[in-house]
């Protein structure tokens, strides 16, 4: 349960970050929050030969408000700055909502979000909101710099299109658009445990109140973010109601197929697809008519 | 691999300390170990139990999920610096004695530091919240009820 021996670097900025990792590839680690890749460490199941640390980069935090469509996130923002951030209440509430749900208060003081994604574990509440507002994420290295779509950005688990000498170093995420409404819904253990499911809904609503657009993302339900808004196509240009939800949570159901662990098995996890999508479309349905 | 050695400069309970440290030395170790502070305890090492919770610059934070290279120029804060005093409990630690809030003591040192910033910001909690704040806590002894009674008598005795 000790970390196995490595060389610690607390880079001084970005480029020295960057060098470091173009030279030494995927035998270094960027060390950002901690909060995944130290249980990591301390596991052994990781064991680079360089950390690098990126806590001193102070340009890589902070959520700024871009324009009335977009905010801007740097990757080593906080948890918690996001979740006392009046910007991300307003603009992203879909991501305040789920922000409770992960992990401890303890972490939250310390992860950040730019790690967590580049993490990319499958059931982590973050991977999925960013692909359900059709987020973008900025990777750089000492020879490219450029923004990859969330839906492109997950691989597999623990995976991403991240290359060897590329850092995630910000995400901009559209701010909620008139007449939309969101909802993230999830069911663990105990508060702050892993998701056995969990749901992100985007939903925007025409003028005449018919459904617009729609999109809903499962975490814990596959080996990335799971994008199911194909089952909800039938909703589109409809008004949003009862009969019409209870389809969507039923072909959702019959359109996945999660991995089961041993907390939920492979039935439990879809059973708790079809409660959440409901629970979760209603609300999102409610909030757009006041939105 | 030759070992990767780090000075650091760090203000533990009110105290400067210099050491030099392995780079792979976990916080927790550093101030168990190099410091003699036991009274911050470990339990699981990966972020789970909440037993090596300390303040890292006023915030709880989980002392085995750092390294004690990054402590370098931050303030830590573990369970002796909370006591007002030499055999002077604080009025959260009193209120654990009062109400039975621990047993074999393991999760203690954690639930006092996350308790102390909880209350801090938050100083007229409902027992939902207090139970919230506790969920990054493991204890198996007391079924977490002494606990929260105690937090909330310590709340109430601290609004005065």
């Amino acid at each position: 349960m000790k970390p196995a021996p490595f060389k610690y670097i607390a880079a001084a900025s970005l480029d020295q970050a960057l060098t470091l990792k173009a030279e030494f590839g995927d035998e270094a680690r960027f060390l950002a929050g901690g909060q995944s890749l130290v249980p990591m460490l301390n596991f052994r199941v990781a064991q680079p030969k360089v950390l690098i640390d990126l806590n001193l980069l102070s340009q890589l935090s902070g959520i700024v408000c871009e324009n009335s469509a977009s905010l801007r996130i740097g990757a080593l923002t906080r948890y918690r700055a996001l979740e006392c951030d009046q910007h991300i209440a307003q603009s992203v509430p879909l991501v305040r909502e789920a922000l409770p749900h992960i992990a401890h208060p303890q972490i939250r003081n310390r992860g950040t979000m730019g790690g967590n994604l580049a993490h990319a574990d499958p059931a982590s509440e973050l991977p999925a909101i960013v692909v359900a507002l059709g987020g973008r994420l900025r990777a750089q290295s000492m020879r490219s710099d450029r923004w990859i779509e969330a839906c492109d950005f997950f691989l597999a688990p623990l995976t991403t299109t991240l290359q060897a000498d590329e850092m995630l170093v910000e995400v901009r995420l559209p701010a909620s658009a008139k007449r939309s409404g969101s909802c993230f819904m999830e069911v663990a253990r105990r508060r702050g445990d892993f998701a056995l499911m969990g749901v992100a809904i985007v939903l925007t609503l025409g003028v005449f109140g018919r459904c617009n657009d729609v999109r809903i993302v499962l975490c814990g339900a596959g080996d990335t973010p799971t994008d199911v808004s194909d089952a909800a196509s039938g909703l589109i240009g409809r008004t949003v109601d009862a009969e019409g939800i209870d389809h969507v949570a039923a072909s959702v159901q019959t359109s996945i197929d999660p991995p089961g662990n041993v907390h939920a098995s492979k039935a439990f996890q879809r059973h708790l697809a079809g409660v959440l999508v409901k629970r979760a479309l209603g609300v999102a349905a409610e909030r757009a008519r006041h939105g | 691999m030759a070992s990767d050695l780090h000075d650091i400069v760090l203000v533990v309970n009110g105290t400067r300390y210099q050491r030099g440290v392995e780079a792979r030395l976990l916080l927790s170790d550093f101030i168990r170990h190099d410091l003699l502070l036991a009274g911050t305890h470990v339990g699981c090492e990966h972020g789970v139990c909440g037993a090596c919770t300390i303040l890292f610059d006023g915030l709880p934070t989980r002392s085995c999920l750092m390294l004690a290279a990054q402590a370098n120029g931050h303030e830590v804060i573990t369970v002796e610096g909370l006591a007002t005093g030499p055999d002077q409990l604080g009025p959260l630690q009193q209120a654990m004695r009062e109400h039975h809030g621990l047993q074999c003591g393991y999760c203690t040192p954690g639930i006092l530091i996350t308790m102390t910033a909880f209350l801090a910001e938050n100083p007229s909690p409902t027992e939902a919240e207090v139970r919230e704040a506790l969920s990054g806590n493991l204890c198996r002894c007391t079924g977490y009820q002494h606990i929260v009674d105690a937090v909330l008598a310590a709340a109430a005795r601290m609004r005065g």
